[in-house]
């Protein structure tokens, strides 16, 4: 099987999708690229190159906006309300301050506030997360703030395998679904099959099995969880990693049945802590699993601060392996 | 129009000073030694020196992603600026902000901003401020061809008409939003009028020339100035690198930068100009020149000398006062 990368795995989903249906369609800031220039347009095909290709099959249905994130939400909340399924790209996940009543107020609500007769099968892509001395205003997650929003479902792929199904599934779903992929991991390569397959939502993957902990992690941090996990073998530590892949749907069920057998958790997020994912899944535990716990949850995650510039402020900023190895560590002391 | 000699030294210095700063840092950036995007403005020094020009350290400016130039313009310390962009805690911003948040509140400059369009809605708070002090000042915001299609800058500029703020809206046109011409993004074929539409005079000027740009904003500022709510400048001029550091620009015509280079450089169009009128001579300008090259030199050498931040700053300054849980 093929080797590639997450950004090609996202962007194949994308080709396949489009070759699948006619009424899907990506739209937002430079997807095509070069328009009303001297250049060919086409030739960027996202900033970071995930709808490479789409315009030179389908110039109809690849479009460039102005910089309008409200507008470029907006109509693909329009669009998909009429039957179409458009898959909209907002450049950096920050920008969700800019266009979010179009998202909570707007594309979330819609079924509900119609009385469940309308649909709204958009796509909103976005580049998420830390890793770049990006800044503030450029690095932060926001999927756990999404999260809280009835209406909406939120997905967060953590390798290239699981971005092609779980956008196949995104493109084909009936209800508004953000899709944040972490920038981070945009080279990372894993086997991705050629053909058309899809991943449902609420459906956690277990990246390792163990006895001892249960660990679970979102996107990027999946990976570093995983290789802290590995370490922690050789210390016989065994632990479960379970990467919920959607944060909505949660598959609930998954991580309950995992601390359940360990009686430990350890959940990590890049995103700060208060009314995060971390204190989400805390939370979840205490509530359904309390008999079950021998210890204290530890959440493991970014402090209660913006992203922070200079590379080793944002190193200290974000969890990374030794963080997440103390933390597992505590549960068992 | 007479422009004093100190004020002709002191722009081109600043043109100059912009330049090279930029031209080094994109240096440094191959060199790996600046972390994170950066976006360089070379090319366009004159918009913000034409602009700033006017300005005295207590009228503010507000920037965008492309901010280096503005913050020079209207008085950042350059050895400041250069550690920022190499993240020492020493800099501007005490590492925590980078290229795109350069700010410096004592001297006017409310920021670079990551977010197109961020900026302008601010502005208007700062110069409905001095319309409530009546003490005279007026608030910049510098935005892109790429911001005038955002909610944030409609918005911006009819409640400064509204509220008849001292507000300057500086649309600098470099043709491209990102990757896409403006001749797609911007749906009229008249930005000016469309501008204007809103309530407010706006003034055009040739980018690559100072003294167009600074007789336009000398009109919009002292209408603005004046009481007459806001006004506008468009300052037309490309940009000669790519939207950030490492763009591959696909979509340049062939010789687009060469021309731009060669044909619209505001430092070659001033020295001719001051050959033409004898007002600074090419020795003066000479000296400035290598008075530039050496603060830049310097200011490298600071940056990279310059204390790095450690990991208990990551969480100061996130509030002034967060009571017993800080």
């Amino acid at each position: 099987m093929a080797q590639k990368t997450m950004r090609d795995a996202i962007n194949e989903a994308l080709h396949q999708a489009m070759e699948q249906d006619e009424s899907v369609f990506v739209i937002g800031e430079d997807v095509a690229g070069c328009n009303g220039s001297a250049g060919d347009v086409g030739a960027v095909g996202g900033v970071f190159g995930v709808t490479t290709g789409i315009y030179h099959r389908w110039p109809d249905r690849c479009i460039d906006t102005p910089i309008s994130e409200s507008a470029i939400v907006g109509a693909a909340a329009g669009a998909a309300l009429v039957g179409m399924r458009p898959v909209a790209e907002i450049m950096f996940a920050d920008f969700i301050g800019v266009c979010m009543d179009q998202i909570v107020n707007q594309m979330a609500k819609f079924r509900y506030m119609f009385g469940g007769k309308s649909r709204c099968p958009a796509v909103i892509r976005f580049s998420a997360g830390g890793g770049f001395s990006a800044a503030g205003q450029h690095s932060q997650a926001m999927y756990q703030i999404m999260t809280s929003f009835p209406g909406l479902k939120v997905v967060v792929p953590s390798n290239a395998y699981d971005a092609k199904g779980l956008m196949l599934s995104a493109i084909a779903d009936d209800d508004p679904v953000l899709f944040f992929e972490p920038k981070i991991l945009y080279q990372e390569a894993c086997e991705v099959p050629d053909e058309h397959y899809t991943i449902p939502f609420g459906e956690a993957a277990f990246v390792r099995e163990g006895d001892d902990v249960t660990v679970v992690a979102f996107g990027q941090m999946v990976p570093k969880a995983a290789a802290a996990i590995d370490e922690l073998a050789e210390e016989g530590i065994s632990c479960d990693l379970i990467d919920p892949r959607t944060t909505s749907p949660l598959d609930e069920g998954a991580i309950l049945e995992s601390v359940e057998a360990t009686g430990r958790l350890v959940v990590v997020d890049e995103a700060p802590p208060r009314c995060g994912l971390t204190a989400d899944i805390a939370g979840l535990a205490a509530d359904k699993a309390f008999a079950s716990l021998k210890g204290p949850v530890k959440q493991v995650c970014a402090p209660h601060s913006p992203t922070p510039f200079a590379p080793e402020l944002e190193a200290a900023y974000l969890p990374d392996g030794d963080k997440i190895k103390a933390a597992i560590k505590a549960t068992l002391s | 129009m007479s422009i004093p000699t100190e004020t002709l030294s002191e722009a081109y210095r600043l043109m100059k000073t912009i330049r090279e700063f930029e031209e080094r840092v994109n240096a440094e950036i191959m060199n790996g030694q600046i972390p994170g995007f950066t976006h360089l403005y070379t090319g366009q020094e004159a918009n913000a020196v034409g602009v700033c020009a006017h300005l005295d350290e207590s009228d503010t400016i507000i920037s965008t992603h492309r901010g280096h130039g503005h913050c020079i313009a209207k008085g950042a310390e350059v050895a400041g600026m250069m550690k920022e962009l190499f993240g020492s805690s020493e800099g501007l911003c005490k590492g925590k902000g980078g290229s795109m948040h350069v700010a410096d509140i004592d001297r006017g400059i409310l920021g670079a901003n990551g977010i197109v369009a961020g900026g302008p809605p601010i502005s208007v708070g700062s110069a409905l401020a001095a319309k409530i002090r009546k003490n005279g000042k007026v608030a910049v915001s510098f935005s892109g061809d790429g911001s005038v299609n955002q909610g944030t800058c409609f918005e911006a500029m009819n409640m400064a008409v509204v509220l008849e703020a001292p507000a300057v809206f500086v649309i600098e046109n470099n043709y491209y939003s990102e990757h896409t011409n403006i001749s797609y993004a911007v749906g009229c074929d008249d930005l000016k009028a469309r501008t204007e539409a809103f309530g407010f005079p706006v003034f055009v000027a040739d980018g690559a020339d100072f003294f167009a740009v600074y007789e336009a904003a000398g009109k919009a500022i002292e209408h603005a100035r004046a009481g007459n709510g806001p006004a506008g400048v468009f300052a037309e001029q490309g940009r000669y690198h790519g939207h950030f550091v490492g763009d591959p620009q696909h979509y340049r015509g062939e010789g687009e930068l060469d021309d731009l280079r060669e044909n619209h450089d505001c430092l070659k169009n001033f020295r001719a100009r001051m050959a033409e009128t004898g007002e600074l001579d090419a020795a003066t300008l000479d000296a400035i020149d290598a008075e530039v090259m050496a603060e830049i030199e310097q200011a490298v050498t600071e940056a990279k000398a310059a204390a790095r931040p450690t990991a208990e700053q990551v969480t100061e300054d996130v509030y002034i006062n967060y009571g017993a849980g800080a």
